[in-house]
């Protein structure tokens, strides 16, 4: 795969729950190792987005390639057809996701909620998984809570686990939804700070939705605008932040900074 | 002036058939709840529509015409049951019904993100089904579970009606007997009470242990 192609490139999708249009004929695309920030108001349809790439909810119409392979068609003999469950689990082998709300499993301690998924897909011994486990808890600075049941730990920790636990699965890309937006102010850097991190030490392509506008200013090579299921604006931070050109994008801008956001 | 150390022995034997009938019936009972419990959640119509009458069925008829149909009528067509066999078939299969919607229901609680970090994760239906949510829908059933367990129990005395001695048919033969209906029926209310009681502490303890790093906080 060369430098110059796509890693995710969206054609023309829609999705409706119901009578609402979250997203109206949306393209766009993603290189490899490109670190996206997605923003826009609330019901803007970010966040459906990776809903979608991560096959959570499906599309309406319109089509999905990640690296060149259709997301929810498979080609037999020339034809498109709907992917089965056995394609989807092909393909969610190179996306992971981090919750807004963790989602780790209260039930497993920290070191079997990243252990789980990977022994059970990809059937390696316990021993190997947990000594890699480990040393993703480490990167995360979760290791000495290792054996620490979900429950006994702040939100800021859970989710740096639940970054762990999407790592052990090695996607490729990876898709992170408002994953500070449910954290006391105090614990949000914790887990910026992992995602620099991630940023600096591994190649994975990144799709952040985020209302942290300091953050995907400094981090985003390219931050999107949506508004009502469209990509509104889009550009390197500097353009969209300092200087964005459309109404509706300086007015989202206005009201978050004065709702005391940093940009 | 009555022996009754002979008559107490006597009942003491229909209290083992009693526990024998309610951890056998309480067995067939669990895996009939999983499995039409299950089956209700099916992606499959023919399994929906399997458990749903069943479940049906085994809930809106009567418990005593259930034995009695094991007992009196399936020999008629070749099935040849000891009274033992019937009373658990009728037991186990009668609880089983309630005991599944326990089960539907208990899984259905289990919250939507529960699933979604399992498909995230790529684990296949039933991985993310035995592994996660499962187990975590248990600890909803076990409280269900135990007055399952309770209704059973207290349901076993309808075996007496088909001849196998219980704890109410060996209490029927010393008040036959003795004469005596206060003596026999009194001590046979006791025990049952106190089964009862050693089942709801059985599965309370069993509870704290699964709950144990669980507080019910969202994680």
């Amino acid at each position: 795969m060369s430098a110059t192609t796509p890693i995710i490139k969206i054609d023309g999708i829609s999705k409706s729950f119901g009578s609402f249009k979250v997203l109206d004929g949306l393209s766009m695309q993603v290189m490899p190792r490109e670190k996206l920030a997605l923003i826009g108001p609330s019901g803007s349809g970010k966040t459906t987005i990776l809903r979608i790439l991560m096959t959570l909810e499906r599309i309406d119409g319109g089509h999905i390639q990640i690296e060149g392979e259709q997301l929810y068609h498979m080609e037999r003999n020339g034809q498109l057809l709907p992917a089965d469950e056995r394609h989807l689990a092909r393909m969610r082998q190179k996306i992971g996701m981090v919750f807004q709300l963790f989602n780790l499993f209260p039930h497993k301690s920290v070191i079997d909620n990243v252990t789980l998924a990977p022994m059970l897909t990809k059937g390696t011994p316990r021993a190997a998984e947990q000594k890699r486990a480990m040393e993703l808890l480490d990167m995360v600075g979760m290791a000495d809570k290792a054996k620490a049941m979900p429950a006994q730990l702040s939100g800021g920790q859970k989710q740096r686990v639940a970054i762990a636990r999407a790592l052990a699965l090695q996607p490729k890309i990876m898709l992170f939804d408002e994953v500070t937006s449910a954290l006391d102010p105090e614990l949000v850097e914790e887990v910026l700070n992992v995602l620099w991190r991630l940023c600096a030490e591994t190649d994975m392509t990144m799709l952040l939705v985020t209302h942290e506008m300091g953050f995907a200013h400094d981090f985003a090579d390219r931050v999107l605008f949506f508004d009502r299921g469209r990509i509104v604006e889009e550009g390197k931070p500097d353009e969209i932040f300092r200087n964005p050109k459309q109404e509706r994008t300086q007015g989202f801008l206005k009201k978050i900074i004065a709702a005391g956001h940093r940009v | 002036m009555t022996q009754w150390s002979g008559y107490f022995g006597l009942i003491m034997q229909g209290a083992l058939v009693t526990i024998e009938l309610t951890l056998m019936g309480s067995v067939l009972a669990l895996v009939m709840a999983f499995l039409a419990g299950m089956g209700r959640l099916s992606r499959f119509f023919v399994l929906r529509a399997l458990a749903t009458a069943y479940i049906e069925f085994f809930r809106g008829t009567s418990i005593f015409v259930q034995l009695f149909f094991a007992y009196f009528v399936l020999p008629l067509v070749g099935f040849e049951l000891t009274p033992l066999q019937a009373g658990v078939l009728a037991l186990g299969l009668n609880v089983g019904a309630y005991a599944a919607e326990v089960v539907r229901g208990a899984v259905q609680s289990i919250g939507r993100e529960q699933h979604e970090a399992c498909i995230a994760l790529n684990l296949g239906r039933w991985q993310g089904m035995r592994h996660v949510i499962l187990p975590q829908a248990f600890l909803v059933m076990l409280p269900t579970f135990g007055n399952n367990a309770i209704e059973l129990l207290k349901a076993t005395s309808v075996v007496s009606l088909i001849s196998l001695a219980d704890l109410t048919f060996q209490a029927q033969v010393v008040r036959a007997q003795t004469g005596n209906t206060m003596v026999p029926f009194t001590t046979i209310l006791v025990i049952y009470f106190i089964l009862a009681l050693l089942i709801s502490w059985g599965v309370r303890s069993l509870e704290r242990r699964m709950a144990r790093g669980l507080d019910g906080v969202r994680v």
